[in-house]
Protein backbone atom coordinates (compact mmCIF):
# COMPACT_ATOMS: atom_id res chain seq x y z
CA UNK A 1 0.00 0.00 0.00
CA UNK A 2 1.35 3.81 -0.45
CA UNK A 3 1.67 5.40 2.39
CA UNK A 4 1.09 9.28 1.98
CA UNK A 5 4.82 9.56 2.86
CA UNK A 6 5.84 7.13 0.15
CA UNK A 7 4.04 9.33 -2.56
CA UNK A 8 5.76 12.73 -1.62
CA UNK A 9 8.95 11.21 -1.41
CA UNK A 10 8.48 9.79 -4.80
CA UNK A 11 7.25 12.72 -5.77
CA UNK A 12 9.70 14.88 -4.74
CA UNK A 13 12.20 12.44 -5.41
CA UNK A 14 10.88 12.53 -9.30
CA UNK A 15 11.45 16.46 -9.28
CA UNK A 16 15.07 15.80 -7.74
CA UNK A 17 15.84 13.13 -10.54
CA UNK A 18 14.70 15.10 -13.54
CA UNK A 19 16.53 18.57 -12.27
CA UNK A 20 19.55 16.87 -12.21
CA UNK A 21 19.02 14.87 -15.98
CA UNK A 22 17.95 18.18 -17.07
CA UNK A 23 21.14 20.37 -15.42
CA UNK A 24 22.84 17.85 -17.50
CA UNK A 25 20.95 18.01 -20.78
CA UNK A 26 20.87 21.65 -21.08
CA UNK A 27 24.07 23.67 -23.04
CA UNK A 28 22.90 26.88 -21.56
CA UNK A 29 24.24 28.03 -17.84
CA UNK A 30 20.98 29.65 -16.71
CA UNK A 31 18.87 26.53 -17.95
CA UNK A 32 21.59 24.29 -15.78
CA UNK A 33 21.23 26.72 -13.09
CA UNK A 34 17.28 26.68 -12.86
CA UNK A 35 17.17 23.25 -13.11
CA UNK A 36 19.69 22.67 -10.06
CA UNK A 37 17.25 25.42 -8.01
CA UNK A 38 14.40 23.39 -9.23
CA UNK A 39 16.54 20.21 -7.81
CA UNK A 40 17.11 22.11 -3.70
CA UNK A 41 13.42 22.98 -3.43
CA UNK A 42 12.60 19.06 -3.72
CA UNK A 43 15.33 18.15 -1.48
CA UNK A 44 13.78 20.80 1.09
CA UNK A 45 10.80 18.84 0.48
CA UNK A 46 13.00 15.40 0.99
CA UNK A 47 14.22 17.12 4.22
CA UNK A 48 10.74 18.05 5.82
CA UNK A 49 9.70 14.66 4.95
CA UNK A 50 12.62 13.78 7.22
CA UNK A 51 11.66 15.83 9.90
CA UNK A 52 14.79 18.10 9.56
CA UNK A 53 12.35 21.24 9.67
CA UNK A 54 15.32 23.56 10.12
CA UNK A 55 17.58 22.05 7.60
CA UNK A 56 14.92 22.37 4.92
CA UNK A 57 14.00 25.74 5.53
CA UNK A 58 18.08 26.74 5.80
CA UNK A 59 18.04 24.69 2.37
CA UNK A 60 15.40 27.22 0.72
CA UNK A 61 17.02 30.51 2.04
CA UNK A 62 21.20 29.59 1.73
CA UNK A 63 21.16 27.42 -1.49
CA UNK A 64 17.77 27.90 -2.94
CA UNK A 65 17.96 31.10 -2.19
CA UNK A 66 21.75 32.84 -1.57
CA UNK A 67 24.28 30.58 -3.49
CA UNK A 68 22.36 30.12 -6.65
CA UNK A 69 21.45 33.95 -6.76
CA UNK A 70 25.24 34.52 -7.01
CA UNK A 71 25.64 31.70 -9.50
CA UNK A 72 22.77 33.35 -11.59
CA UNK A 73 24.87 36.95 -10.97
CA UNK A 74 27.78 35.91 -12.46
CA UNK A 75 26.19 34.03 -15.35
CA UNK A 76 24.45 36.96 -16.38
CA UNK A 77 27.69 39.44 -15.52
CA UNK A 78 29.67 37.09 -17.72
CA UNK A 79 27.41 36.82 -20.65
CA UNK A 80 27.87 32.71 -20.51
CA UNK A 81 26.47 31.22 -23.72
CA UNK A 82 26.05 28.18 -25.12
CA UNK A 83 28.49 25.74 -23.97
CA UNK A 84 30.51 24.69 -27.16
CA UNK A 85 31.79 20.88 -27.24
CA UNK A 86 34.85 19.27 -28.41
CA UNK A 87 35.60 15.84 -29.86
CA UNK A 88 36.85 14.99 -26.20
CA UNK A 89 33.81 15.80 -24.84
CA UNK A 90 32.25 14.10 -27.26
CA UNK A 91 34.15 11.30 -26.39
CA UNK A 92 33.60 11.39 -22.36
CA UNK A 93 29.88 11.88 -22.88
CA UNK A 94 29.62 8.56 -25.05
CA UNK A 95 31.47 6.85 -22.06
CA UNK A 96 30.35 8.94 -19.10
CA UNK A 97 26.32 8.64 -19.31
CA UNK A 98 26.45 4.89 -19.86
CA UNK A 99 28.94 4.64 -16.85
CA UNK A 100 26.65 7.12 -14.94
CA UNK A 101 23.91 4.53 -15.56
CA UNK A 102 25.48 1.53 -14.79
CA UNK A 103 27.36 3.21 -11.16
CA UNK A 104 23.97 4.55 -10.42
CA UNK A 105 22.02 0.80 -11.05
CA UNK A 106 24.78 -0.99 -9.18
CA UNK A 107 24.74 1.88 -6.29
CA UNK A 108 21.06 1.28 -5.77
CA UNK A 109 20.69 -2.46 -6.41
CA UNK A 110 23.54 -2.73 -3.39
CA UNK A 111 21.83 -0.77 -1.39
CA UNK A 112 17.90 -2.10 -2.06
CA UNK A 113 19.37 -5.25 -1.19
CA UNK A 114 21.43 -5.09 1.70
CA UNK A 115 19.18 -2.30 3.54
CA UNK A 116 15.99 -2.45 2.06
CA UNK A 117 13.75 -3.75 5.27
CA UNK A 118 14.55 -0.57 7.44
CA UNK A 119 12.25 1.97 6.83
CA UNK A 120 12.84 5.70 8.47
CA UNK A 121 9.86 6.89 9.76
CA UNK A 122 7.98 10.41 9.28
CA UNK A 123 9.51 13.05 11.40
CA UNK A 124 11.18 10.69 13.60
CA UNK A 125 13.38 13.06 14.80
CA UNK A 126 12.76 16.50 15.57
CA UNK A 127 15.10 18.89 13.68
CA UNK A 128 13.41 22.51 15.51
CA UNK A 129 15.61 25.28 15.63
CA UNK A 130 15.75 25.16 19.43
CA UNK A 131 17.62 21.64 19.65
CA UNK A 132 19.38 22.53 16.47
CA UNK A 133 20.73 25.64 18.03
CA UNK A 134 21.62 23.24 21.76
CA UNK A 135 23.54 20.80 19.94
CA UNK A 136 25.42 23.86 17.83
CA UNK A 137 26.24 25.66 20.53
CA UNK A 138 27.41 23.40 23.05
CA UNK A 139 28.57 20.01 21.27
CA UNK A 140 29.66 21.62 17.97
CA UNK A 141 31.11 25.15 19.21
CA UNK A 142 34.75 24.48 18.05
CA UNK A 143 33.92 23.86 14.75
CA UNK A 144 31.13 26.06 14.32
CA UNK A 145 33.74 29.05 15.40
CA UNK A 146 36.44 27.68 13.14
CA UNK A 147 34.11 27.78 10.08
CA UNK A 148 33.46 31.51 11.37
CA UNK A 149 37.21 32.06 10.55
CA UNK A 150 36.60 29.94 7.14
CA UNK A 151 33.76 32.53 6.01
CA UNK A 152 35.72 35.21 6.88
CA UNK A 153 39.01 34.23 4.88
CA UNK A 154 36.34 33.18 1.63
CA UNK A 155 34.92 36.35 1.94
CA UNK A 156 38.64 38.54 1.81
CA UNK A 157 39.55 35.62 -0.86
CA UNK A 158 36.71 36.41 -3.15
CA UNK A 159 37.60 40.63 -2.38
CA UNK A 160 41.08 39.95 -3.67
CA UNK A 161 40.18 37.72 -6.34
CA UNK A 162 37.49 39.73 -7.98
CA UNK A 163 38.44 43.31 -7.44
CA UNK A 164 40.17 44.91 -10.52
CA UNK A 165 43.82 44.96 -10.79
CA UNK A 166 45.67 47.81 -10.54
CA UNK A 167 46.90 49.01 -13.48
CA UNK A 168 49.66 48.12 -15.34
CA UNK A 169 52.77 50.57 -15.05
CA UNK A 170 53.50 52.18 -18.55
CA UNK A 171 56.14 49.97 -20.37
CA UNK A 172 55.06 46.74 -18.55
CA UNK A 173 53.27 44.09 -21.22
CA UNK A 174 50.48 42.57 -19.72
CA UNK B 1 7.60 4.96 5.84
CA UNK B 2 10.00 5.03 3.49
CA UNK B 3 13.34 2.78 3.31
CA UNK B 4 16.30 4.16 4.36
CA UNK B 5 17.86 2.87 1.11
CA UNK B 6 15.38 4.80 -1.00
CA UNK B 7 16.75 8.15 0.23
CA UNK B 8 20.28 6.75 -0.09
CA UNK B 9 19.66 6.02 -3.85
CA UNK B 10 18.55 9.01 -4.45
CA UNK B 11 21.58 10.63 -3.28
CA UNK B 12 23.34 8.45 -4.42
CA UNK B 13 21.84 8.99 -8.05
CA UNK B 14 22.58 13.22 -7.32
CA UNK B 15 26.09 12.35 -6.30
CA UNK B 16 26.38 10.66 -9.51
CA UNK B 17 24.96 12.92 -12.14
CA UNK B 18 27.02 15.69 -10.26
CA UNK B 19 30.20 13.67 -11.03
CA UNK B 20 29.34 13.02 -14.74
CA UNK B 21 28.10 16.63 -14.90
CA UNK B 22 31.98 17.64 -13.54
CA UNK B 23 33.50 15.30 -16.29
CA UNK B 24 31.25 15.92 -19.32
CA UNK B 25 30.39 19.79 -18.59
CA UNK B 26 32.74 22.27 -20.72
CA UNK B 27 31.67 25.23 -18.82
CA UNK B 28 33.48 26.30 -15.86
CA UNK B 29 30.18 27.21 -14.31
CA UNK B 30 28.05 24.26 -15.27
CA UNK B 31 31.07 22.35 -13.69
CA UNK B 32 30.83 24.17 -10.27
CA UNK B 33 26.52 23.78 -10.04
CA UNK B 34 28.13 20.01 -10.56
CA UNK B 35 29.90 20.30 -7.20
CA UNK B 36 26.97 21.80 -5.59
CA UNK B 37 24.92 19.10 -6.64
CA UNK B 38 27.50 16.33 -5.68
CA UNK B 39 27.20 18.44 -2.09
CA UNK B 40 23.78 18.71 -2.07
CA UNK B 41 23.58 14.82 -2.55
CA UNK B 42 25.81 14.03 0.50
CA UNK B 43 23.57 16.09 2.61
CA UNK B 44 20.50 14.21 1.70
CA UNK B 45 22.41 10.97 3.10
CA UNK B 46 23.31 13.06 6.15
CA UNK B 47 19.67 13.61 7.17
CA UNK B 48 18.13 10.28 6.18
CA UNK B 49 21.04 8.92 8.38
CA UNK B 50 20.23 11.67 11.27
CA UNK B 51 16.70 10.44 11.22
CA UNK B 52 17.91 6.43 10.93
CA UNK B 53 20.01 6.68 13.86
CA UNK B 54 18.15 9.30 15.90
CA UNK B 55 21.28 11.70 16.02
CA UNK B 56 21.03 15.44 15.37
CA UNK B 57 24.73 15.45 15.01
CA UNK B 58 23.80 14.36 10.95
CA UNK B 59 21.66 17.45 10.36
CA UNK B 60 24.07 19.92 12.41
CA UNK B 61 26.49 18.73 9.80
CA UNK B 62 24.39 19.49 6.75
CA UNK B 63 24.89 22.96 8.23
CA UNK B 64 28.58 22.61 8.23
CA UNK B 65 28.35 21.57 4.55
CA UNK B 66 26.00 24.38 3.69
CA UNK B 67 29.19 26.84 4.91
CA UNK B 68 31.91 24.95 3.48
CA UNK B 69 29.52 25.04 0.59
CA UNK B 70 28.65 28.96 0.12
CA UNK B 71 32.96 29.79 0.84
CA UNK B 72 33.54 27.84 -1.91
CA UNK B 73 30.62 29.12 -3.92
CA UNK B 74 31.93 32.83 -3.02
CA UNK B 75 35.61 31.91 -3.53
CA UNK B 76 35.00 29.47 -6.97
CA UNK B 77 33.28 32.08 -8.33
CA UNK B 78 35.62 35.26 -7.89
CA UNK B 79 38.01 32.93 -9.50
CA UNK B 80 35.96 32.27 -12.46
CA UNK B 81 35.50 36.25 -12.63
CA UNK B 82 39.09 36.70 -12.74
CA UNK B 83 39.61 33.92 -15.04
CA UNK B 84 37.28 35.37 -17.55
CA UNK B 85 39.00 38.77 -17.10
CA UNK B 86 42.25 37.30 -18.35
CA UNK B 87 40.83 34.91 -21.28
CA UNK B 88 37.53 35.82 -21.85
CA UNK B 89 36.20 32.62 -22.55
CA UNK B 90 34.53 30.45 -19.95
CA UNK B 91 35.12 27.09 -22.08
CA UNK B 92 37.59 24.65 -19.52
CA UNK B 93 39.31 23.29 -23.44
CA UNK B 94 40.90 26.92 -23.81
CA UNK B 95 42.21 27.22 -19.94
CA UNK B 96 44.62 24.66 -20.15
CA UNK B 97 47.78 26.32 -19.57
CA UNK B 98 48.56 28.37 -16.49
CA UNK B 99 50.71 30.66 -18.74
CA UNK B 100 48.35 33.58 -20.42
Amino acid sequence: MLSIHLILFLAFGAVCVAGAINLLAQTHPINSALSLIAVMAALAGEYLLLGAEFVAAVQVIVYAGAIMVLFVFVIMLLNAGVEEHTSGSRVAILFGVPGLLLGSILLAWVFLRHSGTVAVAAGALPGDPRTIGQLLFHDFLLPFEITSVLILIAIMGAVVLASKPPTAPAGKVD
Amino acid sequence: MVPLSYYLVLSGFLFACGVAGFLIKRNIITIFMSIELMLNGVNLSFVAFAAHWHSLAGQVFVFFVMVVAAAEAAVGLAIIIAVYRTRETLNVDQVNLLKL
